[in-house]
């Protein structure tokens, strides 16, 4: 056996940069009630942040505040309260976990933060954000706005599409007046999208790092580090210089040839959430097979930005509505995805794929069986599949999952010695 | 035809394959081809008037064993996302030229591309069904996307839908539903006389044949019907909620109704029955129908509803069907069902009505449990 591998505390600026960032953001929305400042519930995927922060509207999440919950382990109280309250076993238990912490009254994990003052649904993808924004508006007695976005169904997204959003998205600025009582200023949102171009730049540098080996972080594990500054503060200076910041670290990195790992034995591409209440464990079992994630495709929920798209400050709305309707992993098909991950095994030169299958997200995992035919029977990808959840620790089962790991690496191993030979 | 012949003659239909009920209508039609609809709303107008069958994809029910859809789809998916692949395994739909899907949830929506992965013979489409109710531009949206739609048979097979033919669909299916209501308004008024099997099966005929039988199979049942000489029982009138997509067996309604209840309104075969009142006949035929997709929608889970809370649909079928109470009837691990479940349950307690959750898979086939569950519940209402 060769020699053990171990993890670099490398991350250490990035992810303090992160939570300094988020944690000001999560501040900012528990003063905001008392200060008197809107605030607008939306979702991650494809979202249209910079329109709520032009329309003055102080943007939250959901789905953040469940993720949160889940990595602090407290998840499985609140989703067995709404499991109470008629929720069934098998809904996604993000919803669960955060309708749990609705009924308690509140919603922060940690700090409370209040209810929003509205509620926009951008309806991206995933059909059980419908249901939890109707649940949410139901709970929390704030208005809904349903924006519905077409999927991307055709190559292109027609022109009738994106007038069906940006008539849409002029109906939002019109409510978003109404709350705030402020008028809309489109410079203001032209600003607000070159920061966040900015970002999207910046992010989509960093994943282009990692084809670099050893890729310099894990774009899978430490990748949630960096979702938070692009879907939740995009359009904000302070995400934009983040991402210079990461790049610049980044390429710190490749230039001394360091990577997350004290070795980089695997390059893997990882499909799927991760297991939030199991985050650490669950990243343990791969970095002691020197396993690194050059590519993952949860993070590119909020947006694909490897591929070129950026916001465009000379077509705020239209470009608002094409990033919604096409530049997002959720308003694809799962077989777009199949040539997104593809391309990451491909150009990111990746010797296996992981899927991660998670019980109570259908949107990500309902099909993953047909995923895994095409990557190793047609591809020939060796793919290894493990299920669990990525909010409800209930159907985490550590030992299975690690003999399944454990068995794929050695296996991997083996054909690596062969090839070598 | 005297009822009880219509009936045989559905209950003969709908132990067919959907791909036997194609070929033998595409037999008689040498250039016509067949398009079926997975649940809920199926487009029919738009098929039927580019000459087309339009036919409902509702699964393999208890026809088929999954030998290749299993590994596809994982365990916590629902049945008739499995069967439906496996029917296409099996060749169980040759016959059928195109599949219509759309986002009525997450699995819906994954199963599409992934029969058009695996059966990259037949033509897959999938319709975009808005969710916002409430926008001036909804409409005029799905009128475009019906059009889509419609561009996408033209360009696949050359078989045109033209305004005229489309007026006239219209025309056809406007009868065809004003049928399958009075018969719905038949039951809530003599529950006795029509069970929901006997219903069931007739709708899910429609859904195999062309319209214009349709409309004959209805209009037969609809002067027989009341002819038929049954007493009336004691039972508790329910209305059925949640199975608006995979399908019960047929064997749960039976032991629903051996349980005794009178079942007066469901959300079985919702999409042949999707608009509340006639279409309007006058005007852009497409236009017609995304404004009719809006604003005369039946309430379902599948579709947002911003005018209205979860609950008052049902509650308004609860209130028009004389119900005394609701069985929640979702298909195992179906989203949609089991989220509104919730908001609907709050909404019925709140009005007092009662109500009961009974899960299930297209291929459960024991009910005893269910049935004294059902049983409890019945005596608990009617003897309190
Ligand atoms: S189903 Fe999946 S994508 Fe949808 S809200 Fe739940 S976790 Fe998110
Ligand atoms: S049964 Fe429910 S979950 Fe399954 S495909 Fe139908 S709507 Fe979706």
């Amino acid at each position: 056996m060769a020699t053990a591998v171990t993890e670099r505390q490398y991350q250490g600026q990035v992810h303090e940069h992160s939570r300094r960032l988020m944690s000001a953001w999560m501040d900012e929305l528990g003063r905001a009630e008392a200060e008197g400042v809107p605030t607008g519930a939306l979702m991650i995927s494809g979202n249209c942040v910079e329109l709520l922060r032009a329309c003055h509207i102080l943007p939250m999440f959901p789905e953040v505040t469940a993720l949160q919950a889940a990595i602090r382990k407290k998840s499985l109280p609140l989703i067995l309260k709404a499991e109470q309250a008629g929720y069934s076993s098998d809904n996604c238990a993000y919803v669960k976990a955060d309708i749990g912490l609705f009924l308690d009254g509140g919603m922060g994990p940690g700090k409370p933060i209040p209810f929003p003052t509205i509620t926009v649904c951008n309806y991206v993808g995933c059909n059980v954000y419908v249901k939890w924004f109707e649940h949410l508006a139901d709970l929390s007695g704030s208005k809904l706005f349903m924006l519905d976005v077409p999927f991307c169904r055709t190559a292109q997204p027609s022109a009738a599409d994106i007038q069906y959003v940006v008539a849409q998205l002029k109906e939002l600025i019109a409510l978003c007046e109404s709350v705030s009582g402020k008028k809309f200023d489109i410079d203001e949102l032209r600003e607000i999208l070159a920061y966040a171009a900015r970002a999207e730049e910046g992010y989509a540098r960093s994943k282009e790092l990692c084809k670099r080996h050893p890729a310099p972080f894990d774009a899978y594990f430490d990748a949630i580090n960096m979702m938070g500054p692009i879907n939740v503060l995009r359009g904000m200076r302070e995400g934009a210089e983040f991402f210079d910041a990461a790049v610049a670290e980044f390429e710190s990195l490749v230039a001394q040839g360091h990577g997350p790992l004290s070795e980089e034995r695997f390059r893997t591409v990882v499909e799927g959430p991760p297991p939030y209440p199991f985050y650490r464990n669950f990243r343990n079992l791969f970095a002691k097979w020197g396993a690194v994630a050059v590519q993952s495709t949860y993070s590119t929920v909020g947006g694909i930005w490897e591929w070129g798209f950026r916001h465009d400050p000379r077509r705020p709305l239209e470009s608002i509505a094409e990033q919604m309707m096409t530049e997002n992993l959720t308003n694809r098909s799962i077989v777009a995805r199949y040539a997104q991950i593809k391309r990451y095994v491909e150009e990111w030169e990746a010797d296996a794929l992981i899927i991660h299958s998670i019980k109570s997200c259908r949107l990500f995992s309902a099909g993953q069986g047909d995923m895994r035919d095409y990557f190793t029977r047609e591809l020939g990808v060796p793919t290894l599949m493990v299920e669990s959840d990525l909010e409800d620790p209930r159907y985490y089962a550590e030992a299975q999952i690690k003999n399944r790991i454990d068995a794929f690496f050695e296996s991997l191993e083996h054909k690596k010695v062969v090839a070598g030979r | 035809m005297t009822a009880d012949q219509v009936l045989a003659e559905c209950r003969e239909l709908v132990a067919q394959p959907i791909g036997a009920a194609a070929e033998r209508w595409k037999a008689q039609h040498p250039d016509g081809r067949a398009v079926a609809s997975y649940p809920v709303w199926a487009p029919v107008e738009i098929i039927h008037a580019a000459g087309m069958l339009p036919l409902a994809f509702l699964g393999g029910g208890t026809s088929v064993e999954l030998t290749h859809a299993d590994a596809r789809f994982q365990s916590f998916v629902c049945s008739i996302a499995k069967s439906s692949l496996e029917l296409g395994f099996q060749g169980l739909c040759k016959g059928v030229d195109g599949f219509v899907f759309s986002n009525i949830c997450d699995v819906a929506r994954n199963l599409s591309s992934i029969y058009q992965r695996n059966f990259g013979d037949v033509l897959v489409e999938y319709l975009h069904l808005p969710q916002n109710s409430t926008s001036p531009a909804v409409a005029a949206y799905m009128a475009a996307e019906l059009k889509r739609l419609a561009a996408r048979f033209e360009d696949a097979w050359g078989l045109r839908v033209t305004p005229t033919a489309l007026a006239k669909s219209i025309e056809t299916f406007n009868t065809l539903r004003t049928g399958i209501r009075a018969l719905y308004a038949l039951r809530i008024a003599e529950p006795q006389k029509l069970s929901t099997v006997e219903l069931y099966t007739a709708l899910r005929a429609l859904t195999m044949a062309p319209p214009e039988d349709g409309i004959a199979w209805v209009n037969a049942l609809l002067e027989d019907i009341p002819r038929r000489s049954a007493r009336q029982r004691d039972g508790l009138r329910v209305v059925i909620e949640g199975a608006f997509c995979e399908q019960p067996p047929l064997g749960l309604l039976e032991v629903l109704e051996e349980a005794g209840c009178y079942v007066v309104e469901d959300d079985l075969m919702l999409g042949w029955r999707w608009f509340t009142s006639d279409v309007a006949t006058d005007g852009d035929p497409f236009a017609r129908l995304g404004a009719a997709y809006v604003d005369q929608a039946v309430p379902s889970s599948t579709r947002h509803e911003g005018r209205e809370h979860r609950s008052t649909g049902l509650l308004e079928k609860v209130r028009r069907a004389r119900a005394d109470a609701v069985i929640f009837m979702p298909a195992k691990f179906c989203e949609p069902a089991l989220f509104d479940y919730v908001l609907m349950k709050q909404g019925l307690e709140k009005a007092g009505v009662p109500h009961l959750l009974v899960e299930f898979e297209e291929k459960m086939w024991t009910f005893e449990r269910t049935r004294n569950e059902i049983e409890t519940f019945v005596e608990s209402m009617l003897f309190d």
